[in-house]
């Protein structure tokens, strides 16, 4: 049956049920207004639930009911027994046209003039003394013995079976709470288990046994209440398409098929937006319009078609289009022109290999950003996800016939099957699905796989080809080996497309686990997807391959300039390079901005904007935005105007630009000073010169009252060391850039009490800038505690504050602030560290 | 212990009593109390396993019946002693439930619960040292000696603070 018309009757069998008992209860309690609303209420629903499926007898009983009902709930006429005896037999025909419902998928013929005539009479009655009942009876004794609805119904009535019956409303949280429940059940049993098997003989055995396999029955049935079948998160999908392709002027038919296919709840949350995302795509960018297809021979409907179905124990997507098709060349230009490779490595690269840059971080065309505006993310994004829960994506192309993505996800992630690995004296798992061959190396030349060293960097040669490894003793900073170890093991791992070893020194067993999430001190280790508890009872940190394999690519690419800290230099790496969203505005250089600062990106109608006083605003979100211009731009000649949106806490600001660009990976690598205004300086992205935009310029400028919000931390590098505190990320994100291309290592924290607890492991600084506003602890307070303490007394502390009135200069001076910016004047926070600095240093 | 949880408030002053009941630790040689209500459990010895990379006072995870608990190292996380030098052994340790997370802080030695006259509670003195006065919600002068109130939701939310 449909999973809709299911739901339908579930919920309208329980409405019904609440009636019939509220109904009387309002005989003894006539004048209980609650208890009326109550009633009106379900009916309403019913009637409005009934409409919407078409369900045209339910619908107008309901209605005829409804009308009643209102008018015993405004006061018009009075409660009577013979009335609600009329309603109760509306409510038991429904009864029975739902139940034949049930039975036949629709709602049988016939009629119900009887019913609703009496209902009418009544209503239109209202007020009159006739009984309602004495209108009804000759009906309803025509009623009881009515052609086809009711006897089917009464037999449908008496078995009070069928789905309604069947299924129950079960809240999330219990099926959560059994799901864990389970989980602990199965690792006791696996304890339990581990215990046996060290034991020849053991009266437990049997017993165990049929313990074991009724644990893993109840396991699998608990793991199916939380299956949802694939489809849910496809009924928004044809609107979406209906509503790009009257957007775009295309013609384009959605298929679906196999939408029954059930997938873990948890799975399939994550799998939602990734998917809906797709399929914009290929509407969007896949599929031309419609006279372009007519020359093509093409038929003018383009089709998207999606596919699910089972395979082993993962869920494969199939989403294909018949439209234009991936162009192979302007990837390998894009590749080209992003420094993502050179002309003669791309030449070399098979079509499939070149498909694969289209996932990568920033590889967008200027066209996509646009039309996945207010969106912000991309193909990388989308591969992350679905990396993240284990699963792959994988793309074919043929320019002119179209595009398929495959994306294979598991089907559950609550518990999986690892391999439980040791460094050092520590053991860990790593999940089976990210786990593509086990090899042994050994460090003498004579063995079959040996480490071979580039620089620093270990590789491993595995059947023609060579693939980074990473040494887990050494990502984890577990210290060195105590005794030299000739064998290791190196786990080949994949992620993605890429290939990857973890270099471990022993290697147990495999073992069912139950992925908990770890606790949230620890939350922001990459290198972990969670923690489980093991048969013999210790507990075991989960390895989170994609971290991994992001580690190893960084110690690949990082493998020309430093050998050694392959944990380091990756980290140090990760900090350097930035996306930014490059787009045109004012005059033609490109301008970039970090794209973690931009919010989203929209296309707003001219005719929206108002004005107040002189600021332009639009209405956005349920407030109003203020508008920046960047200087001397005009305004544009079509009827829309791009902005980019920057949020903070509840405040928002657009800044309208000309063009997006596009969006790339770049070393924040400032060339030329800073130069004042909206500049931060100048770098180079993809070969051109870009100016670098101080967001914050436009932020005072639209809103003055900016900087003063939030938390979160940061870190980067360079010649002098620097703690910056200041409670608001966005003025973070600002100031690092600028303080970095001065030269300053920053540290950035959001909290003073962070700032303290760093004294407390021993960090040291050359200067402090710190803010004076923040929640819990003011800056006055926190320089007081800095200059208590002779760890850090001797450090100068530069007050940073949107205030700048004496007073509070004076202030800061008295509470042993060693200076004083403001915070709008950025151009003078490096002159005045620097002058500071060198004064320091000098007089040292 | 997973059916009655308490998660009581920062320091549940038994409203219309006297004393209050405190379970007593000694961290280092500092007599700490921590209100009896928020005691889950105390443990013995434990297998405690790394977490590499984890911030400096997470002495690491551990097992208990089933749930893994975020043990802390206590010492390191008063400045009482350098995170990096040798790790915490894990002889002892209160069980505490923060923000519904458990935690296990190792402790050195583990007294009576002692109900203790409030009247002998006093603000945290001057001459605290800074980095305990958000830890210490005031200081009880027993006959013996003093001990300081811990403030366990503050010592924790201070563990979350430190970024890695």
């Amino acid at each position: 049956m449909d999973e809709l018309l299911s739901d339908f009757l579930t919920e309208t069998l329980e409405h019904i049920a609440r009636l019939d008992d509220e109904l009387v209860r309002l005989e003894s309690k006539p004048d209980d207004p609650a208890l009326l609303s109550s009633i009106f209420r379900l009916m309403h629903t019913i009637k409005g639930t009934s409409g919407f499926l078409g369900l045209a007898r339910l619908e107008s009983l309901a209605h005829a009911s409804e009308t009643v009902l209102g008018q015993l709930r405004d006061g018009h006429r009075a409660v009577d027994g013979g009335l609600v005896t009329l309603i109760l037999r509306s409510l038991d025909r429904i009864r029975s046209l739902l139940a034949s419902l049930e039975e036949t998928g629709a709602e049988p013929g016939g009629e119900d003039r009887d019913l609703i005539g009496a209902l009418e009479v009544c209503a239109a009655g209202a007020g009159a003394a006739s009984s309602p009942a004495a209108a009804l009876e000759p009906a309803a004794a025509e009623a009881a013995a009515p052609p086809p609805p009711a006897s089917a119904g009464a037999e449908a009535v008496a078995k009070s079976g069928g789905v309604a019956a069947q299924s129950v409303r079960v809240h999330v949280d219990l099926l959560e709470k059994l799901m864990t429940g389970v989980s602990e059940l199965v690792l006791t049993r696996n304890q339990l288990l581990q215990t046996l098997r060290a034991q020849k003989e053991s009266a437990f055995a049997a017993p165990l046994q049929r313990l074991n396999q009724v644990v893993s029955e109840l396991q699998e049935d608990v793991m199916r209440t939380r299956m949802q079948p694939i489809g849910n998160a496809w009924q928004a999908l044809p609107r979406l398409i209906r509503d790009l392709a009257s957007d775009l002027g295309k013609k384009i038919a959605l298929e679906m098929h196999g939408a029954e296919t059930e997938l873990d709840k948890q799975v399939f949350e994550l799998i939602k937006d990734p998917l809906t995302h797709m399929v914009r795509n290929s509407a969007d960018h896949g599929i031309e319009r419609p006279a372009e297809r007519a020359a093509l021979g093409k038929p003018e409907t383009g089709r998207v078609v999606l596919e699910a179905f089972h395979e082993g124990g993962y869920v494969v997507i199939v989403l294909s289009d018949d439209g234009r098709g991936l162009d192979i060349e302007r990837i390998r230009a894009k590749a080209i022109a992003q420094g993502l490779a050179t002309e003669a490595e791309t030449a070399g690269l098979a079509e499939a290999q070149l498909l694969q840059f289209i996932f990568r971080p920033g590889f967008s065309t200027a066209e996509k950003i646009t039309a996945v505006s207010g969106r912000g993310v991309g193909m990388d994004v989308v591969r992350t996800n679905i990396e993240r829960i284990g699963g792959t994506i994988d793309v074919r192309s043929r320019r002119g016939s179209g595009t398929t993505f495959i994306v294979r996800i598991p089907l559950t992630l609550a518990i999986v099957s690892a391999l439980i690995v040791g460094a050092a004296s520590e053991r860990f798992a790593i999940p089976q699905l990210a786990v593509t061959e086990l090899v042994q190396v050994g460090s003498d030349s004579s063995a079959e796989h040996r480490i071979e060293i580039i620089n620093g960097a270990p590789l491993l040669r595995l059947r023609q080809r060579l693939l980074p490894v990473v040494v887990l003793r050494e990502l984890l900073r577990l210290g060195a080996e105590e005794e030299a170890n000739a064998r290791h093991f190196v786990v080949v791992a994949r992620v993605g497309a890429q290939d990857f070893g973890i270099m471990v020194d022993r290697v147990f067993d495999t073992e069912e686990i139950v992925v908990k999430p770890v606790a949230p001190v620890l939350r922001g280790l990459s290198m972990f997807s969670g923690n489980t508890i093991l048969g013999d009872g210790s507990v075991i940190m989960i390895l989170d391959p994609n971290g991994m394999g992001i580690a190893a690519t960084r110690s690949a690419d990082a493998t020309g300039a430093t050998g050694d800290e392959a944990g380091e230099t990756g980290d140090a790496a990760a900090a350097r390079t930035t996306s930014m969203l490059i787009f045109r505005a004012g005059d033609a250089t490109p301008k970039a901005v970090p794209l973690s600062l931009v919010a989203r990106i929209e296309e707003i109608a001219l005719d929206s904007i108002e004005r107040i006083e002189s600021q332009r605003v639009i209405q956005y979100r349920g407030q109003l935005m203020p508008l920046v211009d960047f200087d001397g731009a005009s305004s544009p000649p079509g009827k829309t105007q791009k902005i980019l949106v920057f949020v903070d806490g509840a405040q928002c600001m657009g800044l309208c630009v000309d063009e997006i660009l596009d969006i790339a990976e770049v070393a924040i690598d400032i060339k030329l000073g800073s130069a004042g205004g909206w500049r931060l300086g100048s770098t180079v992205i993809a070969g051109k010169a870009a100016d670098l935009v101080d967001a914050g310029y436009f932020l005072t400028k639209a809103l003055p009252g900016w900087f003063g919000q939030d938390k979160p931390e940061t870190s980067g590098q360079g010649l002098w060391n620097l703690l910056l505190l200041d409670d608001s990320p966005f003025f973070r994100s600002v100031m690092m850039p600028l303080l970095e291309s001065a030269g300053f290592n920053v540290t950035a924290v959001g909290d003073p009490r962070a700032a303290l607890a760093m004294r407390e492991r021993g960090a040291s600084f050359d200067a402090i800038i710190s803010d004076i506003e923040m929640p819990g602890m003011s800056g006055f307070e926190f320089v007081a505690e800095v200059k208590s303490d002779p760890r850090w007394a001797g450090i100068p502390v530069m007050a940073l504050s949107s205030h700048s009135a004496p007073r509070d200069v004076d202030r800061g001076r008295g509470a042993g602030f060693d200076d004083y910016i403001v915070k709008s004047d950025r151009n003078s926070i490096v002159r005045k560290l620097t002058e500071r600095l060198t004064l320091a240093s000098s007089a040292a | 212990m997973s059916g009655a949880r308490t998660s009581a408030p920062a320091a549940p002053a038994n409203a219309d009593q006297e004393s209050q009941d405190y379970v007593t630790v000694l961290v280092g040689a500092q007599l700490f109390g921590i209100p009896v209500l928020q005691v889950q459990d105390v443990l013995g010895r434990q297998a405690i396993t790394r977490v590499p990379l984890g911030p400096p006072a997470v002495a690491g995870a551990l097992n208990l019946r089933g749930r893994i608990v975020t043990a802390i190292d206590t010492s390191a996380c008063l400045g009482l002693r350098a995170a990096d030098t040798a790790p915490a052994e894990a002889t002892i340790s209160i069980v505490v439930e923060h923000r519904g997370e458990l935690y296990s802080l190792i402790v050195d030695q583990v007294g009576e619960v002692m109900p203790v006259d409030i009247a002998s509670l006093e603000a945290n003195p001057l001459t605290l040292d800074p980095s305990w006065r958000d830890i210490s919600r005031g200081v009880h002068k027993l006959q013996e000696r003093l001990m300081v109130v811990l403030d366990i939701a503050a010592l924790l939310d201070r563990v979350v603070a430190i970024p890695a």
